[in-house]
């Protein structure tokens, strides 16, 4: 049974469509990268998968629940499934360690003193137990994003949602953000990356889904991916961001 | 429970009473507003002058204005103004002349920031093009932070539209007063009230809609 | 009007005696112990609005961001009847219209009145104002409230609204200094405000000029203390990090 399944996913903004009929899967453990060029609707696709953004047609599973069933009770849902954005959004008016264990104490009802042991945790592993007490605006970019990693992990998740998380980085901290996240793929993580590091996706996705115009262009394993991708749409788009 | 009747607003009762008062009330938001453009315009660019005594006059004057209930500048001006000038005069001209020196503080602060919104680069191609100061600021800086500050300029008008009904402090026969006259005359006073606040907010918020249709025109033009 | 006369203060209200000491006592009311009481009565009204304001015009605002099409119309609406009527109007809309049209309200007094009318005028502005607040957090903060596991009062109570009320603190300052100005039109329905007692001493005593000052001052001294108690306010829940704060 795949942790997220996805069965014609398609999504309009007005008479404007931004997803046709996106189909994928997610098993258990398996990292995915998904790519393509700005405006091809990836961001959208990635914050259906946890209601973010709603979908008009087709239906999307996590975990065998039903993400656009009106009944489907989504907080809980979305406690579950953990999610980087490109700009942080870590809690600008509240320190880091209130920042990773907020959601623990009030969503999932974890004592404060829990919360805050696992909160600390987490930073250790993401080599930042130092910045405990800081707030978020004293943070460079690469140390926020690292922390909204900790954050997300903070609520046990069952799968890992990544929106362009290095996108919005200075180059020099582009690695300690994909540091981490490659640790986590290969502790076997289910993951679903939207990202144009190549490098990345070679090191430990299992498939890499091109997308194009609100389409999945192409779903391949990895190796024939960037072996020989079947579209031209693709092999443009993965020339000029391996010659970049 | 009474019940609502206003038959008695007939169009002879209209233009005897309410009529009179509106064309007032017009009269004194436009008046006040050319003239409170115009010497808010004066007074934003003393304060942007950077010499001392045109800065601190004209914001003296501006903060003093700004921080008076209008209600109380309209009492003071019509304390005041008999006193400078010698003899009595009508609320009316008083209200006049008072509206017009304290919107000029309001409409100073639009046209300031409007002006400092011009990018200093404008500036330096007027005088590189040979321009005098009158010149630059005259054909180069004020039409722009005009243009750009059109919609707040507008929005300001449609709250000193509003404000005009403070005049009741003097007893001047604007607008609201037509209303509470002929609502007192025909012992009617809750249908005058209630057709008064419709009127106002007929016009204001028509105003403040076309307001808005400009700013996303002027928004689309940038 | 040729010198000043601050003695007009001194003198009994009804008899027009100077009072040694200025304050009158049993039964005795000069006009200094008048312009005091009229002051409190300013702040009071004042104050009270600030509250009805704050509570309605937040409440308001946060409607209007919600993704409920329902709650964005009542707060739009609610938000440009009370911005496009002027105050003067309204206030006689409370006093003279409410009672008239829902009788169990006849008994309550002006003030109430009052207190409701400036308090709802204004709650127009402060929809705004937090609405603007809220809108300028961009929609990467709420979207990380939800993705969090919160429920959407969860996202606006831990995550939105904190930033938001520290964001529009100074516009929400100089509100708060206009309703002060604005409690003025309160005259208008007979409260004993510092305006009403500005026309009637200026009338009875003749010493316009002294009544006015000493009115216009204590304007000025009640919005210049609010103004410092926000900007205190405004320092304590400053943000480490954030434009203008500590910094490392």
């Amino acid at each position: 049974m795949p942790m997220i399944e996805m069965n014609n996913v398609s999504k309009w903004y007005g008479r404007f469509q931004v997803l046709a009929e996106c189909s994928t899967q997610v098993e258990k453990g398996e990292v995915i990268v998904v790519c393509g060029p700005s405006g091809s609707g990836k961001s959208t696709l990635i914050k259906c998968v946890n209601g973010l953004e709603p979908f008009q047609q087709g239906e999307i599973l996590v975990n065998s629940i039903s993400v656009g069933d009106p009944k489907t009770n989504l907080p809980k849902l979305r406690a579950r499934v953990g999610m980087v954005f490109q700009h942080f959004e870590l809690f600008p008016h509240m320190s880091i360690t209130e920042n990773l264990s907020i959601a623990q104490v009030k969503v999932l009802g974890r004592g404060k003193d829990e919360a805050r042991e696992r909160g600390l945790k987490l930073l250790d592993r993401v080599g930042l137990r130092a910045q405990a007490d800081k707030f978020p605006g004293q943070l460079s970019g690469g140390q926020q994003q690292r922390v909204a990693i900790a954050r997300a992990l903070s609520m046990d998740p069952i799968c890992m949602l990544f929106d362009e998380p290095t996108s919005a980085l200075d180059p020099e901290m582009i690695n300690e953000v994909l540091d981490v996240m490659v640790e986590l793929a290969q502790e076997g993580m289910t993951m679903m990356v939207v990202t144009h590091e190549m490098g990345f996706a070679r090191k430990v996705a299992h498939r890499v889904i091109f997308m194009d115009q609100g389409r999945i262009v192409e779903d391949d394993k990895k190796e024939a991916f960037f072996g020989s991708p079947r579209s031209e749409r693709a092999q443009q788009f993965l020339s000029k961001i391996l010659h970049h | 429970m009474l019940a609502l009747d206003f038959s008695f607003l007939t169009p002879a009762v209209i233009s005897g009473y309410i009529v009179k008062g509106f064309i007032f009330s017009l009269q004194l938001t436009l008046i006040a507003m050319l003239g409170g453009i115009v010497l808010g315009t004066l007074l934003a660019l003393m304060r942007l002058s950077g010499r001392p005594w045109l800065v601190v006059p004209a914001a003296g004057y501006v903060n003093t204005m700004r921080s008076i209930p209008l209600v109380m500048v309209i009492l003071w001006f019509f304390l005041l103004i008999p006193l400078v000038i010698g003899r009595p005069l009508g609320a009316e001209i008083s209200a006049i002349i008072t509206f017009t020196l304290f919107e000029a503080a309001y409409y100073s602060e639009i046209m300031r920031a409007g002006i400092q919104s011009i990018s200093r680069g404008q500036v330096a191609a007027g005088y590189a093009l040979g321009m005098s100061y009158r010149q630059t600021m005259g054909l180069i800086v004020l039409p722009q932070a005009f243009r750009n500050m059109l919609p707040v300029l507008l929005t300001q008008t449609i709250i000193l539209f509003q404000d005009t009904s403070l005049v009741y402090a003097i007893g001047a026969y604007d607008l609201l007063k037509g209303f509470e006259i002929a609502g007192k005359n025909f012992n009617r006073p809750v249908e005058t009230y209630l057709v008064a606040a419709l009127l106002y907010f007929v016009i204001s918020f028509s105003l403040s809609m076309l307001v808005r249709r400009l700013q996303q025109r002027i928004a689309i033009v940038k | 009007m040729s010198s000043w006369d601050w003695q007009v203060f001194c003198k009994d209200t009804i008899d027009g005696e100077v009072v040694p000491g200025c304050f009158g006592g049993a039964g005795d009311v000069t006009y200094l112990d008048w312009l005091l009481s009229a002051w409190g009565w300013t702040l009071s009204v004042s104050a009270l609005a600030l509250v009805v304001a704050l509570a309605l015009g937040s409440l308001m605002g946060i409607l209007r961001t919600t993704p409920h099409r329902g709650l964005v119309l009542l707060g739009n609406v609610w938000t440009e009847l009370f911005r496009n009527i002027p105050l003067l109007v309204q206030i006689f809309l409370w006093y003279h219209v409410v009672p008239t049209l829902i009788p169990p309200l006849r008994g309550v007094p002006s003030f109430i009145l009052v207190v409701i009318g400036l308090g709802l005028f204004t709650s127009a502005r402060i929809s705004e104002q937090v609405r603007a607040g809220i809108q300028s957090l961009a929609g990467g903060q709420r979207m990380a409230g939800l993705a969090m596991g919160f429920t959407l009062p969860q996202t606006y109570r831990h995550v939105l609204l904190p930033m938001a009320y520290r964001i529009i603190i100074p516009p929400l300052t100089s509100e708060s200094m206009n309703i002060i100005k604005n409690s003025s039109v309160a005259f208008a329905v007979s409260i004993s405000e510092l305006t009403l007692f500005a026309l009637q001493a200026q009338e009875e005593t003749s010493r316009g000029i002294e009544v006015y000052l000493a009115v216009t001052g204590l304007y000025f001294v009640s919005a210049f203390a609010l103004n410092r108690a926000m900007l205190f306010v405004e320092n304590r829940v400053r943000v480490p990090g954030m434009i203008g704060g500590g910094g490392h």
